[in-house]
C-alpha cells in the first residue's frame, strides 16, 4: 500500500489530525477518491489545492499518475512560479 | 564552463542540443521590428486610461462620471458598477491559484479601494488628451479609512481590517474574528527543543526585506476589440495568452470561447505578467464604445498598480554542533500579500531550508494583507526572501564555528535520498556538485583587498511541468514549423527549434518556431515556473517523433518495403531491406516534396501534462567592496554555479543565471518600495527606484552543472528561477565580510551601510 502524508493543517481540518495513511490505490485519482470516502470533503480539497509528490517527483493535476504498492506520497501545496 | 555528470536514462549522443545557434527572434528584436504590446495598433482604436485611487484605504460612497462622459471625444466610461460580480473561484496562475473574485476586485474597485493606485474607473476616448480630461472630471466621493502597509503592523489585533470576510486559515482553532492574516503555513519535523539542546552554537536574527518590483522594461499594454457578434479579440504582452483568455473571461463573466488572445512580444515579465490588469478593462470599454481600445500603462502605473513581491519580516534561529552538524532550525516568515490574500509565503516555507538536511525544524509562514498593491509572482516567488534570512544565519553559524561556509553547506547539504522539509525525497540533484564547483572556482581563492568582502549563499526552487501543446508541420520544401502556446520570455523559440531539429536530424535553421494565438494551438499553461523548455519542450519532442514516424511510413511506401525496414538518421530515411540494397536515403526535403502523392501534408500535434520536473539548486559567490566614505557597495566579482539539468542552448541558460544574479543584486543593494505616512508610494519611477544597469555590475561568471533530469528525453530541468534565490544573501554575506557587521535589513543601500559604519565607529 502507498504511504500517504497530508499537510498538518489540512489534516486538522478534515481528518481530526490524522496526517498519515496507508492506502491501496494505483492512481492518484483513486487515492484521492479513497481519502474522500474516508473523510468526506477531503478529496475536493486535495484535488483543488494540492500537488502530489510521488516518490520524490512533483505531479500537479495528475489524476492518471501511477502509484506503486510501496510509493511514498506527499500532498503539498500547488506550486506555480514566476 | 559546463560540468556534465553522466546519467544513464538520458540521451547523450546529441548533435544540436548543447550548441549555440543564432536565436530565431534575434534579428527582429535588435532592429526594432519586433512587435511588443505598446507597438500594436488597430484602425479606429480609442485610447483607454484608468482613474486610480489617491488613497491607500477608503470606502467609495459614489462615483459621478456625467461630466467625463460629456467631454468631446469620450466614447465610454466604466466603473465597477459596469462589471459583473465574480464569485470566489480559484484558477492556477502565477505563484499560487488565483481567486477570481479578488482578481476582479483588483482589476476595478467596487465598494472600496485597498491601495493607492487601485483602479476606480476607466475611460476610452479618441485622443489621450480627451481621456486625460475625462479622468479629471470623474468625481469619486471617498470615505477615508485607516490604512496599514507594514506586515507586522497589519498582524496587530488593533490594525484596520481590510476584509471583514477574512478569517485566518490554517490554525488549529477557527478564529472568531476577521483579521488581516489570511493563512498560516506550518511545516514541522523532529523535536525542535531537543535539537537546540544538542547545539553548541546558535545563530539568530530578525531579518527585514521590502516590497520590490519585477522591474520589467515593457509596461503592461493591450489592444482589445469587442466584435459585433460578441466574438472578442485581445492582443497583448503577457506570460500566457491562455491565462489572459481565462482571467479576462472570468472577470467579465464571458465564455472563454468568445475571446481570442494573440500574444505579442514580451519585454520582460519575471512573474509579473501572470495576471491581468488592463485586458478586461479594455474589452469592457470596447463593448461600451463599439471601437477597439488600446491601453498602455505608464511606468508610474506599473509601480503603483501592478504586483510587486512581498515585503517581509523573518525570524530565524539555527543551531549546530561543534563539528558543524546543523541540528535544529526555527523559521518564521511574515509576508505582505498586498490588498488581497496570496503572498508567496507558502512557497517560501517549502524552499527556505530545502538546501539542508536538518533533523529538527519548524517553519511557520503568515500570509498578511496590507494596503499595498496586490503582490504578483516574482521569479521563484518567495524563495529569495526566505533565503536572505536563512543563508545569512548559516553564514553566521560558519563564523561561530570557525568553519568555511562552503564546507558547512557541504556537510549539511541536500543530496539524493535526503527528505526535503516539505516531504518528498530528493533524487538526481546536483547541489553538492554546485558547492564543490564554487569552492574550486578561481574567485573563491583570490585574495581580497581593504574594505572588500566575500559572501556565498545557496538557493533552491522546485521547477514545475504542467499542460503544454505543440504542433509540428512539414512544409513542402522540407522546412519545418514548430508551433506552441507559450510566449518566448527566455529563449523558448530557440529551444523548441533545437529540440525539433535534434529529433529530425536537420540543421536548426530549417525549423521555424512560432508562438500561436489561443485559436491556433491547443491550450498551454503560461510561461512561468521554469516550465516551458521542460514541459512544452517535451510536447515538441513527442510531436516531432510523430513526424519522424510518419516520414518513415512514407519512405516505406515509396520503397514498397515493410515499415520496420526503414530507419531515420541524420535527416533522412534509410532502407534496411536487403532486397533494396543500394537504395539512396530519402531526405526530409525529398519526402516533403512527395507528400501530396504519399498521403498529403505531414503534421502532428501533442498535448500533455508534464510531470516530474527536476528540482533546481544554485550557489552564488559575491565579492564586494564598500566605500567607507559613502557606504556605496560595488560588486567586484560574481560567480554562479547551478544544476541546470541539461542546457539545450547554453547561452540562454547562462543568460538566465546572469539575469537572475543581476536582479537579485539590485534587490539586495538598492530596490525598495517606499511609502509615505499616507500609504502613497514615493518612488514610482526608475530614477528613484534604482535597478542595476550594465555599468553597475561586473561580468557574471557561470558554471553550469549538468545533472540530467531522467523524466525528460534530453535531461532538461528548469533554469530561470533558481538564480534569483541566492543573491540577496550572497550580497548580504559579502557586505558582512567587508564591514564586520551584519545588516539584517534590505536594501543594503549607501545610507544604510554608512549609518551602520557610523554606529560601529561610535562603538
Amino acid at each position: 500500500m502507498a504511504h500517504v502524508v497530508a499537510p498538518a493543517d489540512a489534516a486538522a481540518q478534515f481528518t481530526g489530525g490524522v496526517a498519515e495513511f496507508d492506502i491501496a490505490a494505483d492512481t492518484v485519482r483513486r487515492l484521492i477518491a479513497e481519502l474522500d470516502r474516508r473523510y468526506p470533503g477531503f478529496g475536493p480539497y486535495l484535488d483543488r489545492r494540492m500537488a502530489v509528490a510521488i516518490d520524490g517527483e512533483i505531479h500537479q493535476d495528475a489524476w492518471t499518475s501511477p502509484l506503486k504498492p510501496d510509493s511514498e506520497v506527499f500532498f503539498i501545496p500547488k506550486i506555480g512560479g514566476g | 564552463m559546463t560540468d556534465t555528470l553522466d546519467r544513464p536514462d538520458v540521451q547523450t549522443d546529441l548533435k544540436i542540443v548543447g550548441t549555440r545557434p543564432v536565436r530565431p527572434d534575434g534579428a527582429d528584436k535588435v532592429t526594432g521590428r519586433a512587435v511588443y504590446g505598446a507597438d500594436f495598433n488597430l484602425a479606429g482604436q480609442l485610447v483607454g486610461k484608468v482613474l486610480r485611487s489617491p488613497h491607500a484605504h477608503a470606502r467609495i460612497r459614489s462615483i459621478d462620471a456625467r461630466k467625463a462622459r460629456a467631454v468631446p471625444g469620450v466614447k465610454a466610461v466604466i466603473t465597477g458598477a459596469d462589471l459583473p460580480d465574480v464569485a470566489t473561484e480559484f484558477h492556477e496562475g502565477g505563484e499560487a491559484a488565483s481567486n477570481m473574485r479578488d482578481m476582479a476586485l483588483n482589476v476595478m474597485a467596487r465598494d472600496a479601494v485597498f491601495y493607492e493606485g487601485h483602479a476606480v474607473a476607466a475611460v476610452a476616448a479618441t485622443s489621450a488628451a480627451a481621456a486625460d480630461a475625462a479622468l479629471e472630471l470623474i468625481q469619486v466621493d471617498y470615505e477615508l479609512l485607516n490604512h496599514v502597509t507594514e506586515v507586522e503592523a497589519a498582524m496587530s489585533p488593533d490594525a484596520p481590517v481590510l476584509h471583514a470576510h477574512l478569517f485566518t486559515e490554517g490554525l488549529e482553532d477557527v478564529p472568531s474574528l476577521p483579521s488581516n492574516v489570511a493563512r498560516r503555513h506550518k511545516i514541522e519535523r523532529g523535536d525542535l527543543d531537543a535539537g537546540f539542546a544538542q547545539a553548541d552554537v546558535i545563530a539568530e536574527g530578525r531579518y527585514v526585506t521590502q516590497a520590490v518590483h519585477q522591474g520589467y522594461i515593457e509596461p503592461h499594454a493591450c489592444v482589445a476589440s469587442w466584435g459585433a457578434d460578441g466574438q472578442c479579440q485581445v492582443w497583448c504582452s503577457s506570460q500566457g495568452q491562455f491565462m489572459v483568455r481565462t482571467y479576462t473571461a472570468k472577470v467579465l463573466g464571458l465564455e472563454t470561447s468568445n475571446i481570442r488572445v494573440t500574444p505579442l512580444e514580451i519585454g520582460g515579465g519575471f512573474g509579473g505578467k501572470t495576471v491581468v490588469y488592463l485586458e478586461p478593462l479594455a474589452l469592457a470599454l470596447s463593448r461600451e464604445s463599439g471601437y477597439p481600445v488600446k491601453m498602455v500603462m505608464t511606468r508610474e502605473e506599473v509601480f503603483r498598480a501592478t504586483g510587486p513581491t512581498s515585503g517581509s519580516v523573518m525570524h530565524v534561529k539555527m543551531g549546530a554542533k561543534a563539528d558543524g552538524t546543523i541540528v535544529a532550525a526555527d523559521v518564521e516568515l511574515k509576508f505582505q500579500a498586498g490588498a488581497f490574500p496570496g503572498s508567496p509565503v507558502g512557497a517560501a516555507c517549502m524552499t527556505t531550508l530545502s538546501c539542508y538536511d536538518i533533523p529538527n525544524l519548524r517553519i511557520i509562514g503568515w500570509d498578511v494583507v496590507t494596503n499595498t498593491p496586490k503582490v504578483a509572482a516574482y521569479r521563484a516567488p518567495g524563495a529569495p526572501i526566505a533565503a536572505f534570512a536563512v543563508e545569512q544565519a548559516v553564514d553566521d553559524l560558519a563564523r561561530k564555528l570557525g568553519m568555511d561556509p562552503v564546507d558547512l553547506r557541504i556537510k549539511n547539504g541536500a543530496r539524493d535520498g535526503v527528505k526535503a522539509p516539505y516531504g518528498p525525497t530528493f533524487a538526481n540533484i546536483g547541489y553538492l556538485d554546485c558547492l564543490e564547483a564554487i569552492k574550486a572556482c578561481p574567485q573563491y581563492s583570490a585574495p581580497l583587498g581593504p574594505n572588500q568582502g566575500r559572501g556565498v549563499a545557496a538557493g533552491f526552487w522546485f521547477n514545475v511541468g504542467g499542460e503544454s501543446t505543440a504542433a509540428v508541420h512539414l512544409n513542402d520544401d522540407g522546412t519545418v514549423v514548430v508551433t506552441n502556446g507559450n510566449p518566448d520570455i527566455g529563449g523558448s523559440r530557440a529551444s523548441m527549434a533545437m529540440m525539433a531539429a535534434e529529433v529530425l536530424g536537420v540543421a536548426v535553421e530549417h525549423v521555424r518556431p512560432v508562438v500561436a494565438d489561443t485559436a491556433s494551438i491547443g491550450s498551454s499553461m503560461l510561461t512561468g515556473g521554469s516550465r516551458t523548455t521542460f514541459a512544452t519542450g517535451m510536447a515538441v519532442i513527442q510531436a516531432t517523433e510523430k513526424i519522424v514516424a510518419e516520414l518513415k511510413r512514407r519512405a516505406a511506401l515509396i520503397w514498397d518495403v515493410p515499415g520496420e525496414q526503414v530507419t531515420w538518421k541524420d535527416g533522412a530515411a534509410h532502407c534496411a531491406d536487403p532486397a533494396k540494397e543500394g537504395a539512396k536515403p530519402l531526405t526530409l526535403k525529398g519526402l516533403a516534396g512527395q507528400s501530396a502523392r504519399t498521403g498529403g501534408p505531414i503534421s502532428a500535434s501533442v498535448s500533455l501534462n508534464a510531470q516530474g520536473a527536476g528540482p533546481g539548486f544554485g550557489v552564488h559567490l559575491c565579492d564586494i567592496e564598500i566605500d567607507p566614505e559613502t557606504g556605496h557597495a560595488t560588486v567586484l566579482r560574481y560567480t554562479v554555479a547551478q544544476d541546470v539539468g541539461r542546457a539545450i542552448h547554453p547561452s540562454y541558460v547562462e543568460g538566465q543565471m546572469q539575469g537572475g544574479a543581476a536582479q537579485g543584486i539590485g534587490w539586495a543593494l538598492n530596490e525598495e518600495y517606499i511609502f509615505d505616512r499616507n500609504g502613497k508610494m514615493e518612488n514610482p519611477g526608475f530614477l528613484d527606484y534604482r535597478v542595476p544597469v550594465a555599468s553597475d555590475l561586473p561580468m557574471i561568471d557561470t558554471i553550469m552543472i549538468e545533472v540530467p533530469n531522467p523524466r525528460h528525453p534530453y535531461g532538461v530541468k528548469g533554469v530561470g528561477e533558481v538564480p534569483i534565490v541566492p543573491p540577496l544573501a550572497a550580497v548580504g554575506n559579502a557586505v558582512r565580510d567587508a564591514i564586520g557587521v551584519r545588516i539584517l535589513e534590505l536594501p543594503l543601500s549607501p545610507p544604510r551601510i554608512r549609518a551602520t559604519l557610523d554606529a560601529k565607529a561610535a562603538g
